[in-house]
Parts: structure tokens; C-alpha cells; sequence
């Protein structure tokens, strides 16, 4: 375990771009610290991992805990017998030291407890080490103890925050974030969240200014500000290399992510962002120069070619193969994309989203559960429909939702429930029946709850407010003609010029105006929870425009591509850098599987 | 996964939820006594990792700068603290749970040489009180007045927001330890308001505990997610009920059959669920699905035999490929169409049955029914699904689905030709009519459609796109000789 790995990494402050580097050695050799601790040397023994075990819900091991387990894991600084992926399987190896990576909860320490409960029984030794990722909780030394092996284990923490995924994003790997909190109102990540941002700080300079929308992002600031306090000294004389701040919710109707992802990676730079439909022309571009670049080497002697060999042939074998990456997922891409199917799908999300033709977009959600097509867009255009249309009336609520069940299975009903409860698929409530309904509570209820019940029936006005907010903030824009997605205007070309973002919207807005001012109709159909900040002690002159121009956004809940996309759009077009943030990379289908109860 | 399952639940059955302490213990000698038996009691498992010596967790020499800064931290490194570490004394552990934050700082901030910044920031985690990550034997004498101090709830929600050591079982009175749970609330910090709850949970009757906790929803929220969590289905049954939240109360029973895998136990328990305080439309679906698992339990029974016994042509042709156990209606119901499509209504089995049992609409029925006949190439069967016949006696096909649907599904089922374009003619709109006719090569839908469509151009450019001599192409041609018709074209 030298300490020179990481060197080359980490320096380079202020080289523009790959703000995420920065964050990878740190957290790396830290796992290996943690890893030590097992055996406090080289032997780690079998290092075993249960990793993945999430949510209380079955339906936690398909949507993995973690979509990317550690990058490079130390098994080349130690040696380690076996890595194992554990999804409730008992563990057998015949290791002596058994060390178990998990997240803090409690059906992982339980697992841990069993396999040292059954050691125990059969007179086996072994020692055992849990590292925590990225902390322990309370509860899992609680579990410890009730279990009766508190003593017998050994833990640690491994302080993984900051994942870069690639040059601009960067992911907390809290991918359970959004049903802890929106769904079951659990805020153990707050201050999870408010530690990163605290280690972006001191990473990239105190921030001047920091804007954020929503209960959430209000509760991580408030945290963040009392841990930034205590480490004041730390950024003190630090110049800021981040400008801005902004904290986001996924919590509220945010409406639609529901595009297809685009191409990843940053070889190929270009096509990411770009809509699909102007992929083609670049991809086959680029074919043919590599393939003028190789017909280069016919009529050059032998010192060009081995110049040739040496110096280029590495390069475009790499892009050769890259190119057939890409060109091979554009196929798959393509052959869902020509489907029937995935047209109509999109015609009648885009009819949802500008709100003409409800009933034949029912009719199509209809066939589609009807037909048991995927389940999660069947969910998906279902939780679509009600948002847009302010939840869906009772008789299409009750009928769309049995056929869903038995096309899908009878457990569903409780993934209604907690769509329900979240305020993604709701029923609608007729005024008469809604103040019925609260005079009814209200009598019962003493006055101590009366702020929650306002509070409960303002969210429930505030669902039906999409027209509303799109209109205000022209989430849906309004173009002459046809959108010409190859030259694209605005960020709504993420969508095919149907739709923009609620999120990046915001961003938009407020940075233009640097404040909340004159968003405050569309905030408050947000329900509200707006704040901006600025860092005190920074006095504008040193506020340099180059800082001003990086904007870290900080997605509370999980992003999508498509908002990563727009806001790249926006900054390309005002010469601004968006670095983001994230709880997680999440999509539509992911969010979905969330809320999801199925059998394991 | 199930043995996990069952073993969670019948500890949960078995043994309430025991002592959970963040503090030491008052009795300061036992303690000691504990650490030191500990310790001891670990040394022949930890022997000889003396290497560690040379070097400290983040792995520089020891007496470098860095050193010397993490050195409270790397307290492990010393022989006998090399693993067993203090977490080993049971009371005393949670005085460590930040140590690994401090290394997680301490090597960002290697990155970027950036030592002095470390240093304040792990001391803000840290802090001088709990310094000490060695062994509590070793723990400086003057630390030790940290707890004997009293600390406010506020104070005591700070401690346990970094991490810290911090005694709770000093909050006796109602008054103090509901302060503690508002101060845990205003925190935001999940992790701490848990702990506080746990502390509460045990040391409050469940009565006086639901009360408060029916003012405070933000607590209310984490300890439900606490239960659910830990699988301590009681208390939060009791706990909805007190909140008088019954749909509740009837879900989280219900979603109790997800863990039962035994179809015949899982019914019995489904049968329990009928009963329960759910809403009118739920308490339909949950009977459904009680009386789905009835009678999947008795066709699978029917049909292992029938499939064992091997007298049955549709099994022996095509067996079957899974249970049918806990599939979904319309998985019931294809598998019925499939196997059992002639059975009189009467039969459990029978597609007539299903849809009558549970309601299906046409729309499903004929999609589901659609799909299974086309899949076994049943194409009389397939014919009769859409035809009616009106009071004269004439025939008409009729489909509650559009008809471009029924296309789709037939050529998925690789219908041959002449089938397809029956279907294709039927489509209603002319343009998906001809792409749908042109794809799957129905050149008799084509050339009708051109005919009708007057389209003589159209149909003089189609001529070139069959084969020559081809039927297609001698039906073109007497079409386009054809005096009678009046081209547009």
C-alpha cells in the first residue's frame, strides 16, 4: 500500500474541465484503508460483499444498490480470495477473515449477523470485518448488539462520497435516496449529502453563491451551512473555483424524464449530447475518415510506417473499436426506436404532455397494459397521464388500474399505494368531495395536526399544477413549424422540441435573474421552499468570472440524461460550465422500480 | 433467501428489542474490565501483524508530517489495536464511528497537499473529546470527565450528529426526552432521530410513545420506516392503529404474502386478507387475487398430472414451460387459451370461465386470446375470434382491438400470407392499411387499395416491385386494361 499511487491524479487544480478527477484517488484509497483494517496487512482473506440490498422492498435487488460497484477494486494490492456479490445468498468460503462491504442498513447487518450467528453454532473462528459504505448508522450498531455479536465484529467506514463518472458529473451513489426519503420520509442521507458538499467545497473553494428549490434541498443546506461553520478555517483564503450552487428536489411533479438515454461516453464527445436523429451523419462521418486515416499507410515506406505504427495505429484501433461501440448500440437503438411501438409511445407522450387527445392516449395506455408490454412504461405513461391531467378521474383510475393488475400481477396494488402516496399516480378528488373530506378531518383532529392536514391538502393541490407551471415557465415550447433537431434552439431538444425540464428550466431562470424574483407564481405552485444564499466573507470583486461561470447542480433524488443533456445545451449556448451533483444517474424506469413491490 | 427471511422473522417473534446504548456505562470499572477482556480475549486471534509498525493506514512512514497529524487516528496500528480495535469494548464503540471520515479527508486533502486544511476540518469531526480511537484502556485520564458532564438535548443531538459518544439514558423525565426528539427533528439528520427514537422506543410505553409521536410527523415518518426496516410487523400494526390508519394497517398485512412462497400457505393467508379493513375497491382486488391463486393451485394440479400421464396431445406437443403458479391473469389466461381453449365454461380452466370469473374485458380477452391461438397457428380458431354473425345470417368481422393490432400479433406468430392479408384488408385507415399491405408483401391488399384508390400511377409503379409473371403481376394487368374504371391519374 504505497503511497505514491495516486499522485499524478489528484494534482492539476484549476486545469479546467475534469473537475471530477479530483474526487476519485481520495475515496479510492480510502476503501484500501478501510480494507487494511481486516487483517491490518496484505492477507485480506475472502473479501465478501453484500452490496445491493437497498430498500425493506423485494424489489431492492433488481434495482441494485449500486450501479457501479468501487472502479478498481484493490484486488492487486491485496490478496484477496474471492469477491462474492451477494444477493441474500449465504456466503461459503472457507476464508478465515471475512469482510463484508455494505450499506448502512439494517437487513445487511442482519445478513452479516447470520452468517456469524451460523459460524458460531458450528464452532467455526473467523474474524469478521463490515466496512460501511458511506457511513455507519445508529441502527446497525443496534442490530450488532441485539444480535449478539457486537464484539465479534469489527467495522469501519468507507467515506465514499464523490464518484466521477465522467468529466462533468459526478454521482453520490445513492441511488436508494429517492425512496428513503420521498417515499418513506426517512432523512438519514441529508446529512450524507451535506458531507459531500462540504468535501466538494473544500475541493473547489467555498461557492459565493448558492440557490436551491424544495424542502429537501432547504434541510441539506441548513445541514451543510452548520458543517461548513465548524470547518471554517478550512476554505479560508481558498478561491472559489465554483461559483454557484443549485440544490434540487426530484420530490416534486418534475414531470417528464422519460426520453431514452444517449450514448455515454466521452470519446465521442459529440454524439452524447446530440439528438439521436443527427447521430447517423456523424457516426458515418467519422467512419470514413478513420478509414482515409488507414488508407494512408498503402505507398509509405518503412520508417513512415513504423512512425505510423508506433504513434497513430494505437489511436485508431482504440477509435475503431469505439466506433464500432457506437455504431453497434445506434443499431439497437434504432431497432426500438423503428418498432411500431415505440412511435406510437411517443406520439401519445408528447399528446400527454401538451394535453390534446386524452382519450385516445388512454386508449393507448390501455392496449398497452392490456398487451403486458413492459410494466414500467405501462407505469410510466400511467404516472404521465397524471400528472399532466391533474390525476386520473376516478373511473379511469379504478379500470386502468385493475387491468394493470392482472396483466401484471395482483401485488401491484401495493405499488399503486405508494405511487399514490408520493403524488406520482393519483386519483382525482372533486372539490366537493376534497372539502367534504377536510371538514370532516378537521372536526377530528385537534388543532396541532391542523397544519399538517393544510399542508396534505395544499400537496394536493399542488399535483395538479403542471399546465400551470409548464405554461408559466414555458416548459413546453412553442415553435413555428417543424423543430429542426439537428440545429437545436433551446434545451428542449432533449425531447424532441416537446418538452423541457422542469429542473433545468429553473436553473435557467434563476441565474438569469440571479434570484427568485418574479418566479415567485411559478414557486409557489412548486410549493414553495425557495432560498438563495451567498457565501459570507466573499465580497464580489473576488468573485472572478471564471468561477462565476461553473455551476455545480446538485440533484437531490437522482438525474436524468435528459436534464444532463439540457443543462450541457445551456451552457454551451451562455458560456457557462455545469458540473453535477448527483444522489444517483436515475431514469424514469429506475424511479419506477423504486416504488415497485413484487416478489423477489 | 427465504431461510434469511424466516429467521428474521422468528427473532423478531421471539425476542422484543433488547438494550441499545450510545454511552458508557455509569460503572466506569466494568467498562474497563469489559475492554480489557476484550482485548485480551482477542490477542490470540490477531498475532502478528507487525509490519504495521513500519507503517500507518495511509501508508507513509510513521514520523512524517502526515503522521503525526493522523496519529490519534492510526491508534490501530499499535500491535494489539491492529483489528480488534476499540470497537472491540462493547460501550466505548461509538465513540469511533467517524474515524473513517478523518481518512477519507485526510487523503483528499493529500491529494492536494492541503495538510493544514485537513487538520481543522478532521478536528471539527473528530473533536478533542474523542480523540482517542485507541483501546479505552488507554484513554487519557482528563478525557474522562467528558462523560460525566451533562449535556443538554441540544448539545447531545450535535454529539450524535458527528458521530460522537453521547450518553441518552440521563434523559429521564418526558419533558427532557421529547426535547431531545424535537432537537433530533430540527437537526434534519435521519441517522440521529432514529437513534433517538430507538432510545425513546425502549425506554416509553408504547402508549405515551404513539401519542407524542402522532404530534411530531417527521418522527412519526422515520419511526414506521424504522419498524418496517427492522421487520417489527407488531409495533407498527399497533402503531396504525392507533393513528387510525387502517388501510395501512390491511396493507402491511398484505404485504406479507410477498414472503410466503408455499402457494397452498400463501393462499390460506390471502383468504385471511379478505377480511381486512381495507378500502372496497382493494378489499375486490385482494379477493381476486385469492380466488386467482384457488385456481391456479387446482389447474396446475390438473395439468402436472395430465402432463405426467402423458395422454394429452397439447402437453406432449408442447410442454409445458413453467408453473402457473403466481403468474397474472392474463398469464392465466393465455396459458388457459393455450391448453385449454375448447373446455366448456363449467371447467376451472376454461377461457370462458376466467373471463366470467374476474370480469375480463373483451378488449384483454381478445388480445390475450389472440396472441395464444396464433401461437399454436390455430387459424380457424384465430377466424372465429372476429367473426359474428348479424340476424340474416351474414357474416362481418368485428374486433374490439384495431385491426392493425391483429396484424402485428398474427405476423409476429409468422401467420403465413394468405391469413395476414385477410387481416390487413380489414384495417380501416388507407395509409397504415398499404404500409402494413406493403410490408408484409400482401400484394392483393395493395393492388385493391390502388384500385379503389383510382391510383393508377401508383399502381403502374407497384407493377415493377413484384415478381414478373407473378400472379400479382397478371392481376396489375387486367387491372390496368380494365376500360371500366376511371383513373384519377
Amino acid at each position: 500500500m504505497g503511497g505514491g499511487r495516486n499522485g499524478g491524479v489528484a494534482g492539476a487544480p484549476g486545469g479546467g474541465g475534469d473537475e471530477s478527477e479530483r474526487c476519485l484517488p481520495g475515496a479510492l484509497q480510502n476503501l484500501e484503508l478501510a480494507l487494511v483494517g481486516v487483517a491490518g496487512g496484505d492477507d485480506l482473506g475472502a473479501l465478501v460483499i453484500v452490496w445491493g440490498t437497498p430498500c425493506g422492498s423485494r424489489a431492492g435487488h433488481r434495482s441494485l444498490g449500486c450501479h457501479h460497484l468501487p472502479p478498481s477494486l484493490p484486488e492487486q494490492q491485496h490478496e484477496v480470495d474471492k469477491l462474492y456479490r451477494i444477493e441474500n445468498k449465504p456466503a461459503h468460503s472457507a476464508s478465515d477473515q471475512l469482510c463484508f462491504l455494505v450499506r448502512p442498513r439494517i437487513r445487511s447487518v442482519k445478513y452479516v449477523a447470520d452468517i456469524v450467528n451460523a459460524d458460531k453454532a458450528s464452532g467455526r473462528t473467523r474474524k469478521y470485518k463490515i466496512i460501511f459504505s458511506p457511513q455507519k448508522f445508529y441502527t446497525c450498531e443496534m442490530v450488532l448488539e441485539e444480535e449478539g455479536i457486537y464484539g465479534d465484529v469489527t467495522w469501519d467506514e468507507w467515506s465514499f462520497y464523490l464518484l466521477p463518472l465522467d468529466d462533468d458529473i459526478i454521482s453520490m451513489e445513492l441511488p436508494e435516496f429517492f425512496r428513503d426519503y420521498f417515499l418513506e420520509g426517512n432523512q438519514c442521507w441529508i446529512s450524507t449529502v451535506a458531507q459531500a458538499l462540504q468535501l466538494m467545497s473544500s475541493l473547489f473553494g467555498p461557492f459565493t453563491r448558492t440557490y436551491g428549490i424544495g424542502r429537501c434541498a432547504k434541510m441539506v443546506h441548513e445541514v451543510w451551512r452548520e458543517v461548513a461553520e465548524e470547518s471554517e478555517g478550512d476554505s479560508l483564503g481558498r478561491k472559489p473555483e465554483m461559483g454557484q450552487v443549485f440544490l434540487m428536489d426530484r420530490g416534486r411533479g418534475s414531470g417528464a424524464h422519460w426520453a431514452p438515454g444517449n450514448a455515454q461516453d466521452k470519446v465521442f464527445n459529440k454524439i452524447r449530447n446530440e439528438h439521436f436523429s443527427s447521430v447517423f451523419g456523424f457516426l458515418s462521418q467519422k467512419a470514413r475518415n478513420l478509414q482515409a486515416q488507414y488508407d494512408r499507410r498503402r505507398g509509405m515506406d518503412i520508417k513512415q510506417m513504423k512512425t505510423f505504427v508506433s504513434q497513430e495505429l494505437k489511436g485508431l484501433k482504440q477509435e475503431h473499436r469505439l466506433l464500432s461501440l457506437h455504431i453497434g448500440a445506434c443499431e439497437s437503438i434504432m431497432k426500438k426506436k423503428t418498432k411500431q411501438d415505440f412511435q406510437e409511445l411517443l406520439k401519445t407522450e408528447h399528446a400527454l404532455l401538451e394535453g390534446f387527445a386524452i382519450r385516445e392516449s388512454i386508449g393507448f395506455i390501455e392496449e398497452h397494459i392490456d398487451r403486458q408490454v413492459s410494466p414500467t412504461d405501462s407505469l410510466r405513461l400511467l404516472c404521465l397521464l397524471s400528472i399532466t391531467e391533474n390525476g386520473l378521474s376516478p373511473k379511469d383510475y379504478r379500470s386502468l388500474r385493475t387491468q394493470y393488475l392482472q396483466s401484471y400481477g395482483p401485488e401491484h396494488l401495493l405499488t399503486f399505494h405508494n405511487l399514490k402516496r408520493i403524488g406520482l399516480l393519483t386519483e382525482q378528488v372533486s372539490g366537493e368531495t376534497l372539502t367534504a373530506v377536510e371538514s370532516k378531518v378537521s372536526k377530528a383532529v385537534t388543532d396541532r395536526a391542523a397544519g399538517k392536514l393544510s399542508d396534505a391538502f395544499s400537496s394536493l393541490a399542488r399535483k395538479s399544477n403542471f399546465r400551470a407551471v409548464s405554461k408559466k415557465l414555458g416548459l413546453i415550447p412553442r415553435v413555428a413549424g417543424e423543430y429542426d433537431l439537428k440545429v437545436p434552439q433551446d434545451m428542449a431538444y432533449v425531447f424532441s422540441g416537446a418538452y423541457t425540464p422542469l429542473s433545468c428550466k429553473m436553473v435557467e431562470q434563476v441565474l438569469e435573474r440571479r434570484s427568485w424574483q418574479g418566479l415567485e407564481e411559478a414557486v409557489r405552485l412548486l410549493s414553495g421552499n425557495e432560498f438563495a444564499a451567498a457565501a459570507p466573507g466573499t465580497a464580489a470583486e473576488e468573485n472572478s468570472w471564471d468561477s462565476q461561470r461553473i455551476i455545480l447542480a446538485v440533484f437531490l433524488g437522482g438525474c436524468t440524461f435528459s436534464e444532463i443533456s439540457a443543462l450541457r445545451f445551456l451552457g454551451k449556448e451562455r458560456g457557462l460550465r455545469f458540473v453535477f451533483l448527483t444522489t444517483a444517474i436515475t431514469s424514469s424506469a429506475r424511479l419506477l422500480e423504486a416504488m415497485t413491490e413484487s416478489r423477489a | 433467501m427465504n431461510r434469511m427471511k424466516v429467521d428474521e422473522e422468528e427473532y423478531w417473534h421471539s425476542s422484543k428489542c433488547k438494550a441499545f446504548t450510545f454511552e458508557d456505562e455509569d460503572d466506569e470499572l466494568s467498562q474497563l474490565k469489559e475492554s480489557k477482556r476484550a482485548v485480551n480475549s482477542l490477542r490470540d486471534i490477531v498475532d502478528d501483524d507487525d509490519d504495521l509498525e513500519k507503517f500507518s493506514w495511509s501508508g507513509e512512514p510513521v514520523g512524517s508530517i502526515s503522521w503525526s497529524i493522523k496519529e490519534t487516528a492510526s491508534a490501530n496500528s499499535t500491535p494489539e489495536g491492529s483489528d480488534l480495535g476499540p470497537q472491540k469494548s462493547s460501550s466505548s464503540a461509538a465513540s469511533f464511528p467517524k474515524q473513517a471520515s478523518s481518512y477519507s479527508l485526510s487523503s483528499f486533502f493529500k491529494g492536494r497537499n492541503k495538510h493544514g486544511s485537513f487538520q481543522s476540518l478532521s478536528d471539527a469531526l473528530t473533536d478533542t473529546g474523542v480523540k482517542n480511537y485507541a483501546p479505552e484502556l488507554r484513554r487519557p485520564k482528563a478525557e474522562y470527565k467528558d462523560y460525566n458532564s451533562v449535556w443538554s438535548p441540544k448539545e447531545t443531538v450535535r454529539r450524535l450528529q458527528r458521530g460522537k459518544v453521547c450518553p441518552l439514558e440521563r434523559f429521564h423525565s418526558l419533558q427532557e426526552k421529547l426535547l431531545l426528539l424535537d432537537e433530533a427533528v430540527a437537526g434534519h439528520d435521519g441517522n440521529v432521530i432514529t437513534a433517538v427514537l430507538v432510545f425513546l422506543k425502549r425506554t416509553l410505553k408504547k402508549e405515551v410513545l404513539f401519542r407524542e409521536l402522532e404530534m411530531r410527523q417527521v418522527a412519526l415518518r422515520h419511526f414506521i420506516h424504522f419498524l418496517k426496516e427492522t421487520g417489527d410487523q407488531k409495533l407498527l400494526l399497533d402503531l396504525l392503529r392507533f393513528l387510525d390508519r387502517m388501510e395501512e394497517v390491511a396493507l402491511t398485512q398484505y404485504r406479507d404474502h410477498l414472503t410466503i412462497l408455499d402457494a397452498e400457505k400463501r393462499k390460506e393467508f390471502l383468504k385471511g386478507c379478505i377480511g381486512l379493513p381495507f378500502s372496497s375497491e382493494d378489499s375486490a382486488l385482494v379477493q381476486d387475487h385469492y380466488t386467482l391463486l384457488e385456481r391456479q393451485i387446482i389447474i396446475e394440479a390438473n395439468d402436472k398430472h395430465s402432463e405426467a400421464a402423458g395422454q394429452t396431445e397439447i402437453f406432449r406437443k408442447h410442454p409445458r414451460k413453467a408453473s402457473i403458479l403466481n403468474m397474472p391473469l392474463v398469464t392465466t389466461l393465455f396459458y388457459s387459451c393455450f391448453y385449454h381453449y375448447t373446455e366448456a365454461e363449467g371447467t376451472f380452466s376454461s377461457p370462458a370461465n376466467l373471463k366470467k370469473t374476474f370480469k375480463i374485458p373483451d378488449k384483454q380477452y381478445v388480445l390475450t386470446a389472440l396472441a395464444a391461438r396464433a401461437k399454436l397457428r390455430a387459424w380457424h380458431d384465430v377466424d372465429a375470434l372476429f367473426t359474428t354473425k348479424n340476424w340474416l345470417g351474414y357474416t362481418k368481422k368485428k374486433a374490439p382491438i384495431g385491426f392493425h393490432r391483429v396484424v402485428e400479433i398474427l405476423q409476429r406468430n409468422n401467420a403465413p400470407v394468405q391469413i395476414l392479408q385477410e387481416y390487413v384488408h380489414l384495417v380501416e385507415d388507407v395509409e397504415t392499411k398499404l404500409n402494413l399491405a406493403m410490408k408484409y408483401k400482401c400484394h392483393d391488399v395493395v393492388i385493391d387499395t390502388y384500385k379503389d384508390l383510382k391510383d393508377r400511377l401508383q399502381l403502374m409503379a407497384y407493377r415493377c416491385k413484384v415478381d414478373r409473371g407473378s400472379p400479382a403481376e397478371v392481376k396489375i394487368d387486367s387491372i390496368l386494361s380494365n376500360p371500366q374504371i376511371r383513373w384519377k391519374n
